[in-house]
């Protein structure tokens, strides 16, 4: 349904740009190099045939042991066609950074912001880059395969003469 | 005479006599003295007592005047995805039961449809199943619109129409109860059907709570709609474009009071839905009011919907006949050890769902309710995102409220309809 999308991100891209593409489950994704992540989510929302002006959804994967580690993904829809896309933009463990789409859809910000807290993901050119489900003090970035499910990072202290 | 009708009005005259103000200065001079100008910022939340979930907003106001917002949601955040991962596909259902807690149905039914996706047996569950779904479902959307609206309407004084809408509410959580043994948490939807058949007498008891109910929907919309305290406070407050609904990725309720007609139930119709006959309300203005208006209404096309289920709804199995995901009947488990070996397994491993990604979305009680989940190949998911409606229709209050009073946050933020467990999950 959405292969019209596909089809024309590849028209307008070259290989090298969208790495890869593919329908599952009657979803249809493509893959998109890092450096063009902005260019292609810019082109979907105002190319004439795809038109997707709907933000739905922006979320972070943690393919540990592969690399590169981390899959931003992204969901857009369009209001009028119908059809919607998913975008995966690869960021590797070293250097965890993507350019923020908040100015595409300003819906993204909050979803930027979640994923900076729980993966850890910096979203760069982001307006307002702060933790949102999780609390200032917390270290770490829980939804990181790496991060035990065990461990608690209680903002009281049980013990008021301890120091950690 | 034809100046009898009209009445003209004219400023009121200026005052004579020169105003002393305090007995030492004179008004004249006070012009030239301004109050200092400088913002305060205000605190609302965590706790509010006129915000029902758990937000805080730190306001800044010019006196009664907001000029900016920043709205902080993470309070009841449980760990959801986390937990997930660790879980079973069967073990989440519990979960998803406290995503949207007024309406736990429709939770249940995205993230079982989302499984099946993955298990390439959505088409394959059984239909009465499917009406089993769409029945339970348009109960919950009706449970959570009228939460929404009758405590929408105590933060603004009218503590009746709650009471009214609370009552109605309690018949439906009763029927629900009596179809899954929880009231709230029900989690009765499994993977590839749903835990049981109707009860003895189900439709029934549901026609005779939908006549009742109507009434009551009808006692709150007297007491509300035309309601003028209800109105001044709802009118023309925290308006919201198309536009704005597009790019923030607002759905449900609130886009289509906006005049953004997008349901996933007409446009992507999933279960049975497209073989009901309901409209899809829409708002022209896009404020409070619309939002209001637009709820109420779409209970209604609920109670169409639900009652062509009721009259359509094939006889049947409930649940689907694949050992990959039903249990052998207790019968078998008890008395054959293939059985009880297959239920074992099922239990221990969990439901074996080959590697692939879905994304699968359904129209939940505040909007488009999305299930990202990522499978290994296992019976755990390797990740299993939610897509929260309500995450993205209260990240618009940053942009709406300033220019706002302060009290017209309570209206506003209870039309957007927070649920905090699903925003923050």
């Amino acid at each position: 349904m959405a292969q019209l999308v596909l089809d024309r991100l590849k028209e307008r891209f070259t290989a090298g740009e969208i790495l890869e593409t593919g329908s599952q489950h009657g979803n249809e994704w493509a893959r998109v190099r890092r450096e063009d992540w902005k260019a292609v989510c810019q082109f979907l929302r105002d190319d004439e045939a795809t038109q997707m002006n709907m933000f739905i959804d922006l979320t972070c994967v943690d393919r540990f042991g592969r690399e590169p580690r981390f899959d931003v993904v992204l969901h857009v829809y369009s209001t009028d066609k119908k059809h919607r896309v998913r975008l995966y933009g690869g960021a590797s463990e070293e250097d965890p950074t993507i350019d923020s789409i908040s100015s595409v859809w300003v819906g993204a910000n909050w979803f930027e912001r979640e994923a900076y807290d729980l993966y850890g993901i910096r979203f760069q050119g982001h307006p307002d880059l702060r933790r949102i489900l999780m609390y200032p003090e917390f270290v770490g970035h829980p939804l990181r395969k790496d991060y035990p499910k065990e461990k608690r990072q209680p903002l009281v202290r049980r013990d008021p003469g301890r120091v950690d | 005479m034809a100046t009898d009708n009209t009445r003209t009005v004219t400023a009121p005259a200026a005052p004579t006599t020169r105003r002393v103000v305090m007995g030492i200065r004179e008004a004249a001079d006070l012009e030239e003295l301004e109050l200092p100008s400088e913002t305060m910022p205000l605190n609302m939340g965590p706790s509010h007592p006129a915000m029902h979930g758990t937000v805080r907003m730190v306001l800044e106001v010019e006196g009664e005047k907001i000029t900016s917002a920043d709205v902080q949601v993470g309070y009841l955040h449980r760990c959801f995805e986390k937990e997930s991962e660790f879980a079973t596909y069967t073990q989440i259902f519990p979960y998803t039961d406290r995503l949207n807690y007024v309406s736990p149905m429709l939770n249940n039914v995205g993230y079982a449809m989302a499984v099946e996706k993955l298990l390439g047996i959505e088409h394959k569950v059984p239909e009465r199943a499917q009406f089993i779904r769409v029945i339970a479902g348009e109960m919950s959307r009706i449970t959570d619109h009228l939460t929404c609206l009758g405590a929408g309407a105590m933060e603004l004084g009218a503590f009746t129409p709650f009471l009214y809408a609370i009552k109605f509410r309690e018949w439906l959580w009763e029927l629900l109860e009596e179809l899954s043994g929880a009231r709230l948490t029900h989690s009765f939807v499994r993977i590839g059907g749903v835990a049981g058949d109707l009860t003895e007498g189900f439709c029934d008891k549901l026609r005779d709570v939908l006549r009742r109910g109507r009434e009551v929907m009808s006692d709150v919309d007297k007491l509300l709609t035309r309601n003028r305290i209800f109105r001044d406070r709802m009118d023309g407050i925290g308006l919201i474009t198309k536009e704005d609904c597009c790019a923030y990725g607002i759905t449900g309720p609130m886009a289509r009071a906006s005049g953004l007609a997008y349901d996933i139930r007409k446009d992507h119709p999933y279960l049975v839905y497209d073989r009901f006959d309901f409209d899809v309300p829409i708002g022209s203005v896009g404020d409070n009011f619309d939002r209001f208006a637009v709820r109420l209404e779409e209970m209604q096309q609920s109670l169409r919907i639900l009652e062509q289920a009721m009259e359509k709804i094939p006889a049947g199995p409930v649940m689907l006949d694949d050992p990959r995901v039903a249990l052998p009947p207790k019968s078998e488990t008890y008395n054959s050890i293939e059985a009880m070996i297959s239920h074992f397994k099922l239990i221990m491993d969990g439901i074996r769902v080959p590697a692939g990604e879905v994304y699968s979305f359904t129209e939940g009680g505040n909007g488009e309710l999305g299930f990202y989940i990522v499978s290994d190949g296992t019976g755990r998911p390797w990740k299993c995102r939610v897509r929260p409606p309500s995450f993205a229709n209260t990240a618009i209050l940053g942009k709406i409220l300033p220019g706002l009073f302060i009290a017209d946050v309570v209206p506003t933020f209870g039309m957007v309809n927070m649920i905090g467990g699903e925003c923050d999950r």
